[in-house]
């Protein structure tokens, strides 16, 4: 059983690393887009990112350094990831509710990295334990109430009713089922009972000989099921949110007429279109360059 | 009645429009439009409009499709509208802006962050059709469904949709109900663009159906690529315009100008809006002015489209804005030129300065810069003797979109402002957090059957407001009053609002660029440049 256990837990692991990466694939692989940049864009250089200005306020821009402010891009992203700083100033009834449920997501995650270092590495289990045990309560109750605020946010707001789905609701009990199941199996155990520690320890060495109680063993299998089906979903916007920052509203680096850039440009161009609106001229031989440089009223590149 | 309006009404067989806007319920002004009746009234559509044309959406017709004749025609059209939204997706023929579009479809969380940044959601009362996400929801939908090939579960994730003809002829419409400003795109927090769903689907439209707004394609790109310009001047007129401009203000100013015409090797081509030559031709006076008191070596090029920096194909058409930003940077290359300097025109400058630098490879490469930061360097280096007194009036200042929140060019024409206006005040809010002037993306040239009423209601009520109040402790008609607005599209539907308001007349409230407020601060020029006339 608990073999079983384990093999389903390690699948759900790998099944959806295996999706975020395929997804992150994707989405990088993706042909080089036009310039789609928004401001303020953080890696201006600091006097310019705090209105929104970038390099075009100078008359020969291209002469001066396109180095990144590097450190302003840091301070940026650290305030979107840990703070939801756009939540924050944009949406403030929705921070109260989405910041609780993701700084819960972020202590789980923290309670299991700290909990598998103290089962591997015992000597520092006197200082983690009290930090994964609190970390571990504060997380879950914090993802429970957040997960709980924000479905009821989506039932009871009549301008979230329009575009709420079956699958968010889903969604959203999943998380508060899960969690709900972790804690009832903790709470409702014997003190005799493997510890978290134990059971990480356990999952690290394949140690079959463990033995869960069956709410425990449950909650467990249903958590990691909820792991395997988060990058299915639009749930996984940790990572388009990667590509949405820094490949298109930050993308701000302009054309300095880098070999590495032209070869992707070039290649676009190589595209054949087909387009039917007959004043783009596609017919599926063209390729887009020959399309852009041929004038619709005559027909030719005039 | 757009609250109880669903998201799947939009494929309702009802010919009954999903919602009709009415003063009552549209955003409330200040004095001295403070109540619904001080409000101008609509005109209603026309009886011939209704039964010729696809009005179902909200009794307003920007495009004025032509309504199907039979089902077999509204199938067709269903299928092309099919075919271009797999069309959409792929990177043949949608490279150029694939990744943020699916970026954009598939991690929408649908918090509605985005509505209460858009102007014309708020200025609309808050009409549901009009909220960012109802068009983008119905794409995403559109997308999950028959472009990856959703079945049940993807219909419980994502939410269903019945494709029909109601469907794509409201969609068309609805695609011109946002001013791609992306002022939404701005306050999401996981970074999905509601203003690029419109653009996109206005390309799907466009690209796959030959559906665009007369003004916007035949009447403005397609014009563009064969006489030259959107205005229909040819380079013989141009030029002939352009003396005409000199010599008025060479007359106006007291300082003889002549417009240098394709000096080869000049370090500067500067690019105008043609609009501006014939609606407002002191700007490129004042242009020819301040550039020749400041010795900078320039041109006007009088290649067909090296006069006209309109780009329309950056609203709608990929392959019309490709070719229109080949062509200018072209003829920079053939004239050597060392950069190309755009003029006062917002979409100008983001469509040749940003959005076709990935095009632009090799020696087609020609440097391009806003005409902000040129202007800002010869006002602050002191080349020109510059009185403030003569702008002592209220200014205020427009940020056009494009040159602003979408290029980052904030400050330059604030530091001019600051330093020859005496009594400048910003909007609030202002930079990159401004509000369109509701003529963003086509819509100040767009003028067919009721669609100004909308236009100046909806789309432009949020800009009225600010300019309302920025100007609010000196609305007296003994004050003249100047909203700067650096762009022509800008430029021209502040012209319309305050016309269609009167606020001329009544209030003493003006319009124009950048350039005309340099020149009237000239000491060198005779004094009066800005005429107090409404033009």
């Amino acid at each position: 059983m608990t073999a079983l256990l384990y093999g389903w837990i390690y699948a759900c692991l790998l099944v959806s690393l295996t999706a975020c990466v395929v997804r992150a694939l994707r989405y990088a692989r993706y042909p080089l887009h036009l310039r789609w940049e928004l401001y303020p864009v953080p890696h201006e250089e600091a006097r310019r990112a705090a209105y929104g200005g970038s390099r075009y306020e100078d008359t020969d821009w291209w002469t001066r350094s396109a180095r990144p402010n590097l450190l302003g891009e840091l301070k940026a992203m650290g305030c979107e990831i840990l703070f939801l700083k756009g939540v924050w100033e944009f949406n403030r009834s929705l921070w109260f509710r989405s910041y609780p449920f993701h700084l819960g997501l972020y202590l789980l995650i923290f309670t299991g990295v700290t909990a598998s270092v103290a089962a591997v590495a015992p000597a520092l289990t006197p200082w983690l334990h009290p930090l994964y045990k609190a970390a571990g309560l504060a997380g879950a109750v914090l993802v429970l109430a957040g997960a709980a605020g924000l479905l009821w946010r989506r039932l009871r707001d009549p301008k979230l009713r329009n575009y709420t789905t079956p699958g968010d609701v889903f969604n959203l009990c999943c998380f508060i089922g899960t969690v709900s199941g972790l804690l009832f199996a903790y709470g409702s155990q014997s003190p005799a009972a493997p510890s978290v520690r134990a059971i990480l320890r356990g999952l690290l060495a394949f140690d079959t000989s463990l033995e869960l109680p069956a709410a425990l063993a449950g909650a467990l299998a249903v958590a990691a099921a909820l792991i395997l089906y988060i990058p299915m979903t639009h749930m996984a916007h940790f990572i388009g949110k990667y590509f949405t920052y820094h490949a298109v509203r930050w993308d701000d680096k302009p054309n300095r007429n880098e070999r590495s850039l032209e070869a992707k440009v070039a290649e676009c161009l190589a595209y054949k279109p087909t387009w039917s609106a007959r004043h783009v001229g596609a017919d599926g031989k063209a390729t887009w360059a020959e399309v852009a440089t041929t004038n619709p009223n005559t027909g030719t590149n005039k | 009645m757009s609250a109880d309006l669903k998201l799947t009404d939009i494929s309702r067989a009802s010919r009954e429009p999903l919602t009709h806007v009415v003063n009552e319920e549209l955003m409330p002004l200040p004095a001295p439009f403070d109540s619904p009746g001080k409000d101008k009234s609509w005109k209603p559509l026309a009886p011939r409009t209704i039964e010729a044309c696809e009005c179902s959406l909200d009794n307003t017709c920007a495009v004025s499709i032509p309504r199907p004749k039979s089902l077999e025609e509204e199938q067709v059209l269903v299928r092309q509208f099919a075919a271009g939204l797999d069309k959409l997706f792929s990177k043949e023929n949608n490279w150029t802006f694939l990744q943020p579009l699916i970026l954009t479809m598939e991690h929408c969380t649908r918090c509605q962050t985005c509505a209460d940044s858009c102007h014309i959601f708020e200025a609309s009362g808050r009409n549901e059709v009009y909220r960012p996400t109802f068009r983008s929801e119905v794409l995403r939908r559109l997308y999950f469904k028959h472009v990856k090939g959703g079945g049940l579960l993807s219909a419980l994730q994502h939410g269903d949709i019945e494709l029909n003809w109601p469907l794509v002829a409201r969609l068309i419409e609805l695609s011109y109900r946002c001013n791609l400003c992306r002022r939404c795109a701005q306050t999401c927090p996981v970074g999905a663009d509601n203003g690029l769903v419109a653009h996109e689907l206005r390309k799907l439209f466009s690209m796959e159906m030959g559906i665009a707004p007369k003004e916007i394609h035949d009447n403005g790109s397609m014009l563009q690529l064969k006489t030259g310009s959107s205005t229909g001047m040819t380079p013989a007129a141009v030029k002939d315009n352009m003396e005409f401009i000199d010599e008025d203000t060479s007359e106006k100013t007291g300082i003889k100008i002549e417009t240098p015409w394709d000096v080869e090797g000049a370090d500067v081509l500067l690019l105008h809006n043609a609009g501006e030559i014939l609606a407002w031709p002191e700007n490129p006076g004042a242009f020819a002015l301040i550039l020749t008191a400041a010795g900078i070596k320039w041109t006007l090029s009088s290649e067909m489209a090296g006069y006209d920096a309109i780009n329309y194909g950056l609203w709608y058409d990929d392959a019309q804005f490709a070719r229109v930003a080949l062509k200018h940077a072209e003829i920079a290359r053939k004239l050597k030129v060392k950069k190309i300097v755009i003029g006062e025109c917002g979409h100008a400058h983001k469509a040749l300065s940003v959005i076709a630098d990935r095009i632009l490879t090799g020696d087609m490469n020609v440097r391009r810069e806003s005409s902000m930061a040129l202007l800002r360097d010869i006002v602050m280096s002191g080349r020109l003797e510059l009185d403030p007194s003569r702008n002592d009036f209220p200014v205020t200042l427009h940020d056009p979109c494009n040159m602003v929140r979408l290029m980052g060019v904030v400050e330059p024409q604030r530091e001019i402002l600051r330093k020859i206006c005496p009594q400048f005040r910003e909007m609030t809010p202002h930079g990159v957090d401004n509000y369109c002037c509701g003529g963003g993306s086509g819509f100040a040239i767009m003028s067919g059957t009721n669609f100004p009423d909308w236009r100046f209601h909806v789309a432009g009520r949020k800009k009225l407001q600010q300019i309302l109040n920025a100007f609010s402790g000196c609305l007296e008609p003994e004050t003249p009053k100047y909203v700067c607005a650096p762009c022509s599209n800008c430029k021209g539907q502040i012209r319309d609002l305050l016309a269609y308001y009167d606020l001329w007349n009544k209030h003493k409230i003006l319009y124009g660029g950048l350039a005309e407020l340099i020149v009237n601060a000239m000491t060198a020029a005779k004094p009066g440049f800005i005429e107090w006339e409404w033009h």
